[in-house]
Formats: structure tokens, sequence, C-alpha cells
């Protein structure tokens, strides 16, 4: 304690065991409201972000930009990553489907792993490397350059006007990135599968059309719109808050990218269990591969 | 501290700051402000960098929100407003950036249709012909306009940001340091710009700078914030409250040190590190 009998701050050691734990506890309870308190601020901001989008109609020459930038520069790189995994599953698996003699279902697996997870996880991945990140840096940018100043001095909500169309842009294309990385995955494993390890063409497809459900299909792309969504309010939070300086600007797009990547498996983990509760209410015989 | 020796109870004011302090987390920027801004008048906000000027700026305008006390505008209280009531007044002001702060991605012209887009009905041929004589007022090329920001000088952003702030013809105009970081003669431009601007319309300044040039050529009355780790227990922060001759008569040591530009004991305290 202090004179004026106010906890000091600094913290001596030798205070005791019970200190050090209270020590402890303290710092750990400050990590925690810490992180709720950043969590609150990202939930209030997507609140505002979907206030907006029910509230105004989103201007035509913002959202084009958006969609541009989100969607069509993305194409190129997500269709290439798609057709990398789905040749990869086919070298992968083939060697232990080859040792069981069950090589002719590798069609089942290749697709079933690129439809319900792969696909869509890792177009969300390339979507919060390539543009989440774009996106923070953008946005922390016009943020350290009072743009995001100027919008509002102007009469401009800047939510409205920078967040909304990215917002949109994410949560509406991710769907189409999705089943491009999925339709370049099949395409890659399946050239890959029959012209290269030799597997029978008739069989692979008959497996896949036999194991491959549309659940599964829409199950991934479902997922997708989740990722969009969090990809899009993470990378704008964080440009909207982002530190002065050129160092600011380059830890919010890293942490961007960082808490989207955690976000997109967070929420796979719930989706997945959630997506697979809702298929056994309805289909009790559950899904069988083999 | 000087009080001023216009009346101000008398005169309408338009913007009254009434015991406004702002805190950063822990950290008060301003303490328990008052001012009155008289409709018409230009006043400049001088002081020493980290003052608070441009605190005071943003927040007038509602940019910032206080701690405590409040910023009335016309009889509204900016931070008590509504998201529909605060744009409407805040179009009734321009703010003239330090950095100009216009719109990377957009082209010159895009940026001065940018308010005019947003809040009036004008066709495009109309919001052109106010871009180009907008541009022609401040002095630049009607070529300018299909150029980036990027591509100008600091001085032509700086004109380009004047001109943005004056697109909807305000009633109010904030200025954060317009010629910081500009050669003495584009400086000169910039103030005769501002004076150009006053004359046209008539137009409420508010000009914060630590160009004393700027500020006895512009101003009609000169407001002196202080640093609050600087003052002395229950000293107001506003040092000084007067028209430009009444500056030159202050006898108040902190006062002439700033607006003759002299180290002082400030060097002494730098270098023993306080």
């Amino acid at each position: 304690m202090s004179k004026d009998g106010s906890l000091s701050d600094d913290k001596t050691p030798g205070g005791g065991p019970i200190q050090a734990v209270a020590d402890w506890v303290a710092d750990l309870g400050g990590v925690v409201t810490d992180w709720l308190v950043g969590l609150g601020s990202v939930a209030l901001f997507a609140f505002r972000t979907i206030l907006w989008l029910t509230t105004r109609m989103v201007r035509r020459e913002t959202l084009i930009p958006s969609f541009y930038q989100i969607g069509v520069l993305s194409l190129p790189v997500v269709a290439l990553t798609g057709t990398f995994i789905g040749i990869i599953l086919a070298v992968q698996a083939y060697g232990q489907f080859h040792l069981l003699g069950m090589e002719s279902r590798l069609g089942a697996v290749i697709n079933l792993s690129l439809v319900r997870e792969l696909g869509p996880v890792l177009a969300a991945t390339m979507l919060a490397g390539r543009v989440g990140s774009a996106m923070a840096a953008e946005l922390g940018t016009m943020r350290v350059t009072e743009q995001i100043d100027a919008l509002s001095s102007m009469g401009a909500n800047p939510i409205q006007y920078l967040v909304v169309p990215r917002f949109l842009g994410c949560l509406l294309l991710i769907p189409a990135l999705t089943i491009m990385a999925d339709f370049m995955g099949v395409v890659g494993g399946a050239l890959y599968s029959v012209y290269l390890l030799n597997i029978d063409w008739h069989h692979y497809l008959k497996h896949s059309q036999n194991y491959v459900r549309g659940f599964d299909i829409f199950a991934g792309v479902f997922k997708s719109l989740f990722f969009g969504g969090a990809i899009s309010l993470i990378s704008c939070y964080h440009g909207f808050h982002c530190d002065p300086g050129a160092e600011g600007v380059g830890r919010a797009a890293t942490t961007a990218f960082v808490y989207s990547f955690v976000a997109i498996l967070l929420l796979d983990v719930v989706l997945a269990i959630g997506l697979e509760s809702v298929y056994l209410a309805f289909w009790p015989e559950g899904p069988k591969l083999f | 501290m000087v009080k001023p020796n216009k009346d101000t109870s008398t005169q309408e004011s338009l913007i009254r700051v009434e015991q406004l302090s702002v805190e950063f987390g822990q950290h008060e920027v301003l303490h328990d402000i008052d001012l009155a801004i008289i409709r018409g008048e230009t006043l400049a906000i001088i002081g020493e960098s980290g003052c608070g000027k441009t605190v005071l700026l943003k927040t007038i305008i509602g940019l910032l929100h206080p701690t405590r006390g409040s910023v009335m505008f016309d009889g509204h209280d900016m931070a008590r407003l509504g998201e529909r009531a605060l744009t409407r007044e805040r179009i009734r002001f321009g703010f003239v950036f330090q950095q100009a702060a216009l719109f990377d991605s957009m082209t010159i012209a895009q940026n001065l249709a940018f308010p005019l887009r947003q809040h009036t009905q004008k066709s495009a041929t109309e919001i052109e012909e106010i871009v180009v004589a907008r541009l022609t007022e401040v002095g630049l090329p009607e070529s300018a306009r299909f150029k980036k920001p990027a591509e100008l000088s600091g001085g032509m952003r700086k004109r380009v940001g004047l001109a943005r702030a004056l697109a909807l013809e305000p009633e109010v105009v904030l200025y954060d340091e317009p010629t910081t970081g500009l050669d003495p003669i584009m400086s000169d431009v910039i103030n005769e710009l501002i004076l150009e601007t006053r004359r046209r319309h008539l137009v409420t300044s508010v000009i914060v700078t630590h160009d004393m040039k700027s500020a006895q050529k512009l101003a009609d009355r000169i407001v002196m914030l202080y640093p609050l780790a600087r003052l002395q227990e229950g000293e107001p922060q506003i040092l000084f409250d007067g028209t430009p001759a009444d500056l030159e008569q202050c006898r108040d040591r902190r006062v002439t040190q700033f607006v003759h530009g002299e180290a002082g004991e400030r060097l002494r305290e730098m270098q023993n590190g306080l």
C-alpha cells in the first residue's frame, strides 16, 4: 500500500506465496477482462454493420469495387490452391488405400474431404490472407491518415461506407469461391487418380457419386458463409482500430489474418458438429464410407 | 488569463464549449475548457504540439466525445445527437485536415464530388461544374481533377482539401494546421485562400495553428492553450484569449515565449530529461 492508501502498481517480489498467487490471479483476470472487452467490441462492431446493412441501401459505386477485389481477383489463387489440394489428397491417400486394395474408392475420400472441409476452409484461408489482411491494411491506413475522420466529418458513416460493402462482398462471394475450390480440387484429384495412378475412371466416379451427398456440398458452402462474414468483420475491425504509424498498420494486417484464421477453425469445429447433428436427425442411419 | 475585449455575451455565439474535458484512458488532454465562438468570427487556437488543439477541433465537430462537459452548436449538444441529426449538423461544417485526408483511392474530382453526391440531388453535370469551379477557386488547373492525390504536391493536396471542405458551402470551417509542412510562399497562398473564402461566404472559422504569422494575419481573436501537465494547480488551460493586438501586449512569459518562438528554460528541462 502506498501512503495514500491506494494499492501500488509495482509488484515487488518477496510478498509471500499468497501474494504471488493473488498477483497471478489478478494478471489472469486482467487478460480475461481485456479479451472479453475485445470480444464485446467486435460483437458491437458486427451489430452496427448488420444494422447499417438492414437500414440503408448500399451504394453501387462502393459495392462493385469490393466485389471485384474480393471475388474476381481471388478466383485464380483459390482455383490453383483447390487443384493442388485435390492432387495432394490423391497422392497421400493412394498409398494407404492401395495397401488395403481399395484404391478404387479413392474418389469417395478425396471428394468428401474436399467438399466438406478442405474446399471451404482453404477458400476461407486464402480469402483471409489475400483480402482480409489487405482490408485491414487499407482501412488502417485510412484511419492513420484521417481519411475515416474525413468521411465522418462529411456526414458519411464509415461503417456504412467502408465496412458494409466489404462484409457483403465476403459474405456473398465466398460460396462462389468455395464452389470453385471444390470443383478444381475434384478435377485435380480425379485427373491425377485416373491418368497417373491408373484408377479405373468408372469406379472412381461411381464411388464418388455413392458417398458424396448433396448435404455434404451444402454443408461446405453453408459453413463458408460464416467464414466470409467472420473474415470481413474481424479484418475491418482491426483496420478501424489500428494503432498509429506504419507499425500499427502492419500489426493490424497481421492480427486480422491470425484472428480470422482462428475464427475459421473455431467456427469450423462448431459448425461441423452442428451440421452433423442436423444430418443425423434427418438421416439417422448416418454416413457410411465403406 | 487575458480576457477577450469583445463582450461575447451580447453577441450570438454559434459554438459554445462548456466545461469540456477530454481524456484518453488515464490521460487527460483537455480540462474544463470554456469557449464561445461568435457567428462570423475567425478564431485561431494556438499552442505547442500536444496541448490538445486538434482534440478540441475534433470534439467540436463530434469526431471525439467529451469525457465531461459539452459542445453546443447552434443550440444542439453535439455528443447527444442521433446519427441523422449529427449528419445534418456536420454538413454545416467543413473540416480541413492537417494532411488533407483526401481519399487516395479516388481521383481529385471524385474527392471533391464526394460530399455533393452524399448530400445533394445534383446531376452529374452540375456536380462536375461545381468541381471545376472549386478547383479554380483554389488555383488548381482543370486537368488536376483526373489525378490521384498521390500525384499532387503537399500544397496542392492542401488546396484540394480546402476545396472539398468548402464544397457544400458550410457555415463553419475548421482548419487543422493548414500551413504546417508548407514552404513560406505556399503557406501565404493558403492564408490568402482562407481570407478569400471568408470574403466570399460569411463563414465562421476556427483555425488551429502554431504558425504565428498565419494566426496574426487571419484571426479576429486568438486563444492559446497550454499543455495540462505544465500548468500550475488550479490554473485554466486557456492561457490567453484576446485579439492579435492584445497578444502583442501580453506579459505572460509562457505566451511571449510561444509567440516569439523562444525555447527558454524548455531546452534545459529537456536536457535534464524532464
